[in-house]
Order: C-alpha cells, then sequence, then structure tokens
C-alpha cells in the first residue's frame, strides 16, 4: 500500500504563518491514545481541503489547520497538550 | 436542466458547459483524503440510518445490492475548485433506503468508516438527489475514491458525499461535520459559491 501522508515537518510553512516558534519541535500528547512525541512525527494529509495531521500510534486526528482566504482555522482538540520548548528565562 | 443528466444528448461540448464560479475542468479523478484508506471487508460492512427516535435500520452488503439500483451521470465539483462531468455511478437511492424509515427530523450527518463526518439538511438526501453509491464507471467502487459504498449527493460540494459512509443519523438539531467545524461552509452549493463559513 502507497503512503499517502507527510510527514509533521510539512506543518512548518503553514503553522509558521501563525506562531512565533517551531511548533513543529513541540512535544505533542495525543488526546487519543495519550502517546506524546514531537509534532514534526505526526502524520500529515491534506494540504486540500485542510490539513490533518494524525497520531502515529493510533491515527486520530491531533491537529487540523484550515487556510481560507481571511482566516486560518486551527483545531487541536485531538491534543492534550503541546509542550513548546522556549528560551530559559531564569535569571 | 435538472441535476441528473441523463446523457441523452451524447457528449456535451467543452466550450458548451458551464461550471458553477470558480471552478476549472478536470478530465481526471483526484483524490484527496484526510486520513488513511479504510480496508472494509464486505462480509462486516454494514450500513445503517439512525432515527431521532433511537430506532436504527441495517442493511448488510447483500441487502444493499438486492435494493433497486440507479446509475445517474451527474456532474461533481469539489471545494478544492476542480470540476468533473458527466460521471457515471451505481447505487441505491437514499429515496428507497428512507422509504420504511420513520422521522420527523430535519437534519443528517452522514458518518464514515474511518470516522469522517459531513451534515446537511434532509430534505438533500431526498427527492432522486442522493444515493449510495458502490460502481463508478461500471466497475466496483476503488476505496481511494471512497469503496466498496460512498455517499453520492452532486448538487453539494464533494466533501458532502462522505465516502466508505457507513451510516446517517438522522437529527433535529444541525450537527456540522469534520470540515464544517474547520471553517468550511455549513451547506457547500456550488453554485453560489459557499466554499467557507460566511461565505
Amino acid at each position: 500500500m502507497s503512503i499517502d501522508y507527510l510527514d509533521g515537518n510539512a506543518l512548518a510553512g503553514p503553522l509558521g504563518e501563525l506562531f512565533a516558534v517551531d511548533v513543529t519541535a513541540a512535544i505533542g500528547t495525543c488526546a487519543g491514545c495519550g502517546a506524546a512525541g514531537p509534532v514534526a512525527a505526526l502524520q500529515v494529509y491534506g494540504p486540500e481541503p485542510g490539513l490533518v495531521a494524525r497520531c502515529p500510534s493510533c491515527e486520530e486526528v491531533v491537529l487540523r489547520l484550515v487556510r481560507t482566504p481571511d482566516a486560518a482555522w486551527l483545531d487541536l482538540r485531538g491534543a492534550v497538550s503541546l509542550r513548546i520548548p522556549m528560551p530559559e528565562t531564569r535569571s | 436542466m435538472g441535476i441528473v443528466s441523463r446523457g441523452f444528448f451524447g457528449r456535451r461540448r467543452e466550450e458548451d458547459v458551464k461550471l458553477p464560479p470558480g471552478q476549472y475542468l478536470t478530465h481526471d479523478f483526484p483524490v484527496l483524503s484526510a486520513g488513511p484508506t479504510p480496508r472494509i471487508g464486505l462480509d462486516r460492512w454494514e450500513f445503517a440510518i439512525d432515527t431521532e427516535l433511537g430506532e436504527t435500520h441495517r442493511w448488510s452488503w447483500p441487502e444493499l445490492l438486492a435494493l433497486p439500483s440507479e446509475t445517474p451521470t451527474v456532474d461533481l465539483h469539489c471545494v478544492t475548485k476542480w470540476s468533473k462531468l458527466g460521471t457515471g455511478w451505481q447505487g441505491v437511492s437514499l429515496d428507497v433506503l428512507m422509504e420504511n424509515v420513520e422521522t420527523g427530523a430535519e437534519y443528517a450527518l452522514a458518518y464514515s468508516y474511518g470516522g469522517y463526518t459531513t451534515n446537511l439538511p434532509l430534505e438533500d438526501l431526498l427527492d432522486g438527489k442522493a444515493w449510495i453509491a458502490y460502481k463508478y464507471d461500471g466497475d466496483d467502487l476503488e476505496p481511494r475514491h471512497g469503496g466498496p459504498a460512498r455517499l453520492l449527493v452532486p448538487h453539494l460540494y464533494l466533501w458532502k458525499s462522505a465516502k466508505w459512509v457507513r451510516g446517517i443519523r438522522l437529527m433535529n438539531e444541525d450537527w456540522p461535520g469534520f470540515w464544517e467545524t474547520a471553517g468550511y461552509h455549513n451547506y457547500g452549493d456550488p453554485w453560489r459559491e459557499q466554499r467557507y463559513q460566511g461565505d
């Protein structure tokens, strides 16, 4: 069977349009099965009608992103959390 | 002209074709997927209509094939802007499947193997406007195009024609589906270019 998805690095450009940080480096936790891993490892279908990123463990939808002419629709219902690495602020 | 062209007048000349606004003509059959293609064994396949009263009507694969079928020739319009004209299908009209279903519901939610959903008013499934289609161009419907059976509602954008359809839930309230909750239009009439919410 042919593989008909891309890895989560395909989200870098579209999410880069929205966020100042590189979200593909974030650790996402799947709301379906609890598996945790980098957004870059999600299985991404699309880009049309929208990007659908699925958990590599259980194939449930973790993230959806639809770009309309005047808005971006981001659905993160399938993610318990995103742990986004940030520069340390401790002084 | 009606929604269903019966093909009695031969092949339309391309220059005569009027497409919905913003659409372009394609001759291939693009495949757009929001997930892995479900593989459903025909011995396990079933189609159900669930009513708002809690009743469920079910058909196995042999029971679906035993129902009277139609062979509509229809135009397809995808929200991603391609249109494919004069496609030939075989399937069972929703009018046949709804014949013994008692309902006062106004809304329907089609749901699929693999988890996809899409919503539409029940009246858009009736009066010869929708089918559970299992053959395309004379052959069994390929899994990548929604086989073994898909909903076919050609007067709306193609995302409403749920691939790998498993059932239809009839409801008193509208329940937006997979793309309808992510920015796409709730109804999706290609002739009014209802692509996105607010169109």
